[in-house]
């Protein structure tokens, strides 16, 4: 059987001098000017085998939001642990994990990090290279687990750790991006399912693909071969988020539309769709997935792609901003904190504005109440709220707005007593859906199939949601 | 388990073993046994045991060595996959032994059949090369061959390979450039990112500047043509003024349906390329883009926020129609929300700056102090760009002070003591209640700046100085040494400036701060006795002690922390971290031509070289090849680019002189007829045609020439403006009128059937100088060096009547073969015109006269003037032309083509040029139309009768050292030290004569240099800064006759406020 053997083989004992000499490093960390004498010191251990640096991606360790390193991938020669010693040391410093830079320089390497789902992707890369080129890539390898083990999560990956190392294997060679098509990786490596973890089991057959993947080779690299369906689908699903600042009077200091079409298409062999706008000029800006051919958009603003197989997302927009935004709800609050007394008062009301004759549902309230806030004591007239006292966060749950009775939260808030009240009052983060309607206007005129002979059954539905939407009080 | 039979036993110990590598565990111990399932036919677990070799293979050669064999036996297999993926676990292998056999691997590789296997070629050259950096020069060999390659499969790996093995070798890229921009769109992602920071490099090397120098950049290059390869090969490598390169507008062009991409990376990649190597007016469209990407996750913002806070220092249009998408929300992390502060501060401007200030005051009472904090500062920074909002920021710092957060406090504390002194006029209210403040402030640093305004002030405020003495005083111990130090200061300035009240308080605080702990305080409590308590002993110092406190102290300035990170190509780590970065390249300048015109030479040459051996022989085709194919590009350009121009031309005022360049067509139309009108072998029906927009067009652009010349940045001297002005010069727009021309599809059309009837025999680019040649063309475009060759051709030629001065300065030059001084295009033109014909008197018919300081092109003794003729009759005047002319002796004259018809309200311009002899004196002449005659005169200033000429400092003091003595006139000028900015002074200077500028080591001397349009004698002005807001100006030339007067006229000039 196996056993680990736990000490170090006698070829790292560089790398293990390294490691002491970071320890000495993060005293000198403080000062710029060291830090960067210290980058141009020629590495005795790392100029050992290898003359020139070589570009992008060197390593990736991932790190849980308790701070340990649970995977970490080399592409090329192995980079110490002790390299997220710097890491760790910003996050110290940044104090919330969002404020953590996500670009570090340490003396040999780049650290280049992401925050995902409470674990932090890291990057070791050891010359130039376009941040947002990394940046990009781990968002890509996060989406990838996400679609491969339903969460990007620790447990997941864990539980998955051979799939994992077999899509770093293809996503990315000698750290350069390979293979990062969902579609062809699907192909390389089959994602993992109850039932054929079973079978695998039983048969000892494998989960990798044993047909070698075509996609990669044709013109058309994000769609796999030789697809067939018996039902033949194509689903859009039209989702559009409003960005707003309201201030404290209710008048809307920043609003925008951003929307994304996302497509789930199961159509079987090569299909050349091509979706068409009622009202195109609409759109403002707009990103592609790269399947959708852009001269045809730009001469006649239809949307003409040979789609990959499944879900993904279409293109991403923004209406223009000349336009004005109908904010579809209104909320009335009144909070304040009395000076000297321990306690102060909250009462906020929502109701629905434009809402263009559909009901608002799903709406949440979160709000950060200031630090001095102990407890809060408050009755909602529908739903449900929390208060989180270590975090300080309100959230409440209301669900849907029927006009006749506006929603409402009351109460009075618990504050430490003998602190200074607190000088803002804390914005209003708010939640809503409304089905069926896309708040800009847009509309999808029609969807045209070439290429293939079948009928495919089509569908579109239209969703608005709040985005980044803020209540200033 | 390995060893087991079954597949299912080896496959789960497979996977055991890559969760310990995955956990940073040791596994190689069991290397011999993983090694031999190498050649398993399961494909998982070969799979598996290629993760492992590739980790493990650099600490067990000898034993990797075993696998090796399998690898070459799968590089011959059938599968294309097959192949490439043992290429790929092949190169991994880090055993230095193999390298032979990578070698021999790769180059077999890169021939293979399938593109696929190819790109893992690619992608081998970087593993080979980082393991045995010997190999790079067969490496090259193997890249050179892979470039060539079609496939869009292969071109972003090669071009990673490229980057990796030999970014400097640039050469390899010129004959696939076409085809990289052509394939990018259909390259991969990733590959687009590389080839689009390839190419941006590229571009930088190879193309010259589109640039206008109004940006204050100091690129001062005369930019020279290259790299337009079949003008290269015919036309001997000539040089030409800026156009647009057909090569330089395909990139541009290819890559803007990039800034389309889901992947944040390239729009990215694509910003940055506009941003280094588009011209300026199209830049623009990229900040929809960027604006988009804010959308994005945290880590994207923050790297996209930092290079639009880079972007909008140099140019706040660009973002201020977002302005609303870089509000601060509540739950932004700081990081974010400081960068967001930090562009918003960059985008105010006087229109804005109330809406950002209501904004701002939000965020000051933000929960997250440090941003608040943040925002204080930025208010002060506001305070200080935007005068108009001084005061009320001031105020609003002010009404902060009783803010009950004591970081806030002490924040706008030290910020308003930067704003007061900036401005101490009459804050004393401010200071008076600052100083109650002390009593609660806690803040070092914000009561150490009250103490120093209150010291620094203590003249106006002279019943509460001493008053906070005496508090400080007793509470000196218990002080921060900071503002210890500034109690002692305090007390030194109010001894001197109110001894009765103060002198003992202050000998009490000098005492205490005698044996103080810390030594800096010891020390300066020494000093400062010994500076001003009167003893025997003090030394000629203490005289000057109040001049030594109380001395006026510069203003700090505020500004941006973004401000030097524009020298790192944006989108690249370096520029993230504002440092250089390991393996960082430089984008370089734009070529770059020195003032010594020898060493262009060899550079074309060189280049030319590294051309000729590539086979180009298909670009050496006829004239109507080149048209075609000019026209093919750009024809389906020009829509495009219309579209783009039509968003960014929103009034946003850096886009000026190029939004008319790619604009429109019948903008170029009438240049076109412009300037056939004016080198006389002009098309009269155009020119009627367009007469009356041209005039209209042209005016416009004068005012905007003029408007930029006010903003430009004078102080980046002798390159500052001289691209607005080369719009003017004839020696450029000779040729200048191609972009024009590429752009212009249907234009093409006309001028291709115009020189087919045409029988010359001149080649393409002369056709075009004799087609194009705008006297006033508006499009300001750098200024190109003319090169020998085309100076051969152009005499050779005897193209029209111009042998230009510019090409007898060359010819001059090329003689000397030194650095000697040679005219180039003013710095500066002054758009203001003087009246030749009031339309009362020359009964409708109105004519005004400028200097467009030019070389003329009718003849290298002659002055150019420009006429502008408008009709403000409601009838046509007829046949304009130059009647009798009265001339003094040897002025000669070089009249405009008389012109048949000026519609009711036309205006049309003309040209002509006027020999003055050097002299002021009177060119008196005869404006004729059908029925009258009106006599005109045009007397010229002096500063016109001068043409700028490069000098090196050097030769400058060389030049004026033998101009001394009678040559030499001087004065003093006595002036307000503001006008002795530098900026001010040389736009005084170029405002009055049309004199190049000397690039000067020393900042307080000022440089310029000119010669004399007739006689081409130097005439050399230097303006030396004194002390004292005086000056001494000093002309140095042998016609001192025009010395002393050009003397004169500066005085006034320099010396008037």
């Amino acid at each position: 059987m196996l056993t680990a053997p736990l000490s170090r083989p006698s070829g790292l004992s560089c790398r293990q001098g390294r490691k002491g000499e970071v320890h000495l490093q993060p005293g000198l960390l403080g000062s710029q000017a060291q830090e960067i004498q210290t980058r141009w010191r020629p590495s005795p251990c790392f100029g050992a085998g290898k003359r020139s640096p070589t570009k992008m991606i060197h390593s990736l360790f991932l790190i849980n939001c308790s701070g340990d390193i649970f995977l970490e991938k080399h592409w090329k020669s192995v980079v110490s642990q002790s390299v997220c010693d710097y890491f760790f040391e910003a996050q110290e410093k940044a104090a919330d994990v969002e404020n953590v830079p996500p670009v570090i320089s340490t003396p040999h390497h780049y650290l280049i990090s992401i925050h995902r789902d409470r674990l932090f992707f890291v990057s070791v890369i050891q010359t130039e290279v376009p941040p947002l080129f990394v940046i990009e890539f781990l968002h890509r390898v996060a989406d990838t687990f996400q679609d491969y083990f339903g969460e990007c999560s620790e447990a997941a990956i864990k539980d998955n750790v051979v799939i994992v190392y077999e899509l770093l294997e293809e996503m990315l060679d000698n750290g350069f991006p390979l293979a990062t098509e969902s579609n062809i990786l699907k192909e390389l490596i089959k994602p993992p399912t109850i039932l054929r973890s079973v079978v695998n089991s039983i048969t000892g057959s494998s989960n990798v693909g044993d047909t070698l993947p075509t996609g990669q080779l044709s013109n058309i690299p994000w769609r796999r071969a030789g697809v067939k369906y018996t039902n033949n689908e194509a689903y859009f699903d039209v989702v559009e988020e409003i960005d707003a600042i309201i201030d404290k009077s209710g008048s809307t200091v920043f609003a925008e539309i951003q929307g994304v079409i996302d497509a789930c298409i199961k159509l079987s062999g090569m299909p050349d769709l091509s979706l068409s706008f009622m009202n195109p000029r609409l759109l403002d800006d707009v990103s592609f997935h790269p399947c959708i051919r852009f001269k045809r958009w730009e001469s006649e603003r239809v949307l003409s792609f040979i789609p990959p197989d499944g879900n993904f997302r279409l293109i991403s927009y923004r209406v223009s901003s000349q336009n004005l935004v109908a904010i579809p709800v209104y909320v009335k609050h009144s909070i304040s904190f009395k000076e000297n007394s321990s306690c102060g008062r909250f009462d906020i009301t929502i109701g629905p504005k434009q809402n263009m004759g559909k009901t608002i549902e799903g709406i949440t309230v979160t709000v950060h109440m200031p630090k001095v806030v102990l407890n809060m004591n408050l009755t909602p007239t529908q739903g449900s709220y929390t208060f989180d006292p270590v975090t300080k966060v309100l959230t409440w749950d209301v669900g849907k707005i029927t006009p006749q009775k506006l929603p409402s939260l009351k109460g009075l808030v618990n504050l430490q007593s003998g602190a200074p009240k607190p000088e803002e009052n804390p914005s209003l983060n708010i939640q809503f859906k409304i089905q069926q309607l896309a708040i800009s206007g847009l509309k999808v005129n029609r969807l045209d199939m070439y290429g293939e002979k079948y009928k495919p059954f089509k569908g579109v539905k239209y969703v608005t949601k709040a985005g980044k939407f803020q209540v200033r009080t | 388990m390995l060893e087991s039979n079954k597949d299912s036993a080896k496959l789960d110990a497979m996977k055991r073993i890559v969760g310990m590598i995955a956990k940073g565990k040791n596994a190689s111990e069991l290397f011999p046994a993983v090694v031999k399932n190498v050649a398993s036919k399961n494909i998982e677990i070969k799979k598996l045991v290629y993760v492992y070799l590739v980790r493990y293979a650099e600490e067990q050669q000898d034993l990797a060595l075993l696998s090796i064999s399998t690898f070459q036996r799968a590089l011959k297999d059938p599968n294309q996959l097959i192949r490439a993926s043992a290429l790929r676990v092949l190169s991994s292998i880090r055993v230095p032994i193999i390298v032979p056999i990578m070698m021999l691997a790769i180059k077999e590789a890169s021939a293979d059949l399938s593109p696929y296997v190819r790109k893992n070629a690619a992608h081998a050259i970087q593993k080979l090369y980082s393991l045995d950096p010997e190999q790079k020069e067969m490496l090259i060999e193997v890249i050179e061959k892979l470039l060539k390659d079609k496939s869009t499969l292969v071109a972003g790996s090669v071009v990673m390979a490229f980057e990796e093995v030999c970014p400097d070798r640039i050469d390899l890229i010129h004959k696939n450039y076409r085809k990289l921009c052509n394939l990018l769109v259909d390259v991969e992602e990733w590959g687009q990112v590389v080839i689009i920071h390839m190419l941006t490099r590229y571009a930088r090397t190879q193309f010259v500047s589109p640039w206008k120098e109004d940006d204050g950049l100091e690129d001062n290059e005369k930019n020279f043509y290259e790299s337009d390869d079949e003008q290269k090969e015919k036309t001997d490598h000539r040089k030409k003024p800026y156009t647009m390169d057909p090569d330089h507008r395909l990139l541009i062009r290819n890559t803007k349906p990039l800034l389309q991409s889901r992947n944040a990376a390239v729009v990215m990649a694509v910003a940055q390329l506009y941003w280094h190597i588009s011209p300026k007016s199209e830049v623009g469209i990229i900040s929809k883009s960027l604006v988009r990407l804010l959308r994005s996750n945290r880590e994207v913002q923050y790297i996209v926020l930092q290079n639009i806070a880079t972007m909008s220092i140099q140019r706040k249009g660009m973002f201020e129609p977002y302005l609303k998408s870089f509000y601060v929300r509540s739950t932004d992390p700081t990081m974010i929300k400081t960068l967001k502060l930090e562009i918003l501060t960059n985008l105010a401007n006087e229109a804005n700056i109330s809406t950002l200030l209501r904004e701002f005051q939000t965020y000051v009472k933000s929960q997250d102090k440090q941003f608040a904090a943040a925002t204080i500062q930025t208010i002060g920074r506001c305070a200080t760009n935007i005068s108009e909002v001084t005061d009320t920021c001031l105020n609003g710092l002010v009404c902060l002070l009783s803010n009950r957060d004591e970081i806030v406090v002490a924040e706008s504390v030290v910020v308003i003591k930067k704003l007061l002194q900036m401005q101490p006029v009459q804050h004393g209210e401010i200071i008076k209640h600052m100083a109650k403040l002390l009593d609660s402030i806690t803040v070092p640093v914000a009561r150490a700046s009250i103490l120093w305004l209150i010291g620094e002030n203590c003249e106006r405020v002279p019943k509460i100085a001493p008053d906070v003495l005496r508090k400080m005083a007793k509470s000196f111990t218990s002080e921060d040494d900071l503002v210890k130090l500034q109690i002692l200061n305090l007390g030194a300035k109010l001894y001197l400036t109110n001894s009765k009240q103060t002198k003992l308080l202050t000998q009490y605080i000098l005492n205490l701060g005698k044996y103080d702990q810390n030594y800096d305080i010891r020390d300066r409590t020494r000093f400062i006795r010994q500076l001003i308590v009167p003893n025997e002993k003090s030394g000629a110092l203490s005289k000057y002690a109040k001049k030594i406190f109380l001395a006026q102290k510069p203003a700090p300035l505020l500004e941006s922390p973004f401000k030097d990170r524009d020298h790192f190509q944006l989108g690249t780590l370096s520029h993230t971290l504002n440092t250089k970065a390991t393996g960082y390249l430089e984008l370089s300048n734009w070529p770059e031509v020195a003032p010594d015109p020898s060493v262009r030479n060899v550079e074309v040459i060189e280049l030319a070289k590294e051309w000729t051996p590539a086979g180009k022989a298909k670009k050496e085709n006829s004239a109507k090849k080149f048209y075609s194919e000019s026209e093919e590009e750009d024809s389906s350009d020009s829509s495009s680019d219309s579209e783009s121009e039509s968003e960014s031309a929103n009034g946003e005022q850096e886009e000026e002189g190029d939004s008319s360049e790619d604009s429109s067509e019948d903008i170029s139309s009438e240049h076109r007829s412009d300037s056939e009108s004016a080198s006389e072998v002009g098309d009269k029906r155009t020119a009627k045609k367009n007469s009356k927009s041209k005039g209209k067009s042209y005016s416009e652009d004068g005012e905007k020439e003029n408007e930029k010349s006010k903003t430009s940045d004078s102080s980046s001297t002798d390159s500052s403006s001289e691209e607005e002005s080369s719009s003017d010069s004839e020696s450029v727009s000779e040729s200048e009128s191609e972009p024009e021309s590429r752009k212009v599809a249907k234009e093409n059309e006309k001028k291709k059937t115009k020189q087919d009837r045409n029988p010359l025999t001149k080649d393409v680019s002369l056709l075009d100088l004799d087609d194009f040649n705008p006297v006033s063309t508006p499009v300001a475009l750098p200024t190109p060096a003319l090169s020998p060759s085309l100076i051969a051709d152009l005499e050779g030629l005897n193209l029209s009547t111009c042998s230009s001065v510019i090409s007898v300065t060359e010819e001059k030059l090329i003689i000397k073969s030194c650095s000697d001084n040679w005219v180039r295009t003013p710095v500066f033109v002054p758009v203001k015109t003087h009246v030749l014909l009031h339309r009362m008197s020359g009964r409708g018919l109105a004519a005004h006269y400028f200097f467009p300081r030019q070389p003329c092109i009718f003849g290298d003794k002659m002055v150019s003037v420009q006429i502008t003729l408008n009709n403000t009759t409601d009838q046509k005047i007829e046949n304009i032309h130059i009647g009798e002319k009265k001339l003094p002796v040897g002025m000669q004259m070089h009249v405009f083509n008389p012109i048949e018809s000026l519609e009711p309200e036309g205006s049309i311009t003309v040209s002509m040029g006027i020999d003055f002899c050097d002299s002021t004196q009177t060119a008196s002449f005869q404006l004729c139309t059908k029925d009258d005659c009106f006599s005109v005169n045009i007397q010229p200033p002096v500063g016109e009768l001068l043409l700028p000429v490069a000098m090196s400092e050097k030769d400058f003091k060389k030049e004026q050292g033998m101009l001394t003595g009678m040559n030499e006139t001087s004065t003093v000028i006595m002036a307000a030290p503001q006008n002795f900015t530098p900026s001010v002074i040389l736009q005084k200077v170029v405002n009055v004569a049309n004199v190049g500028v000397v690039p000067s080591g020393q900042d307080n001397i000022h440089r310029f240099a000119a010669k004399t349009v007739h006689s081409g004698s130097l005439m050399l002005v230097t303006v030396e800064l004194k002390e004292g807001s005086t000056a001494q100006l000093i002309i140095n030339t042998e016609r001192t006759v025009i010395g002393s007067v050009l003397l004169r006229e500066l005085k006034p000039v320099l010396s008037q406020g």
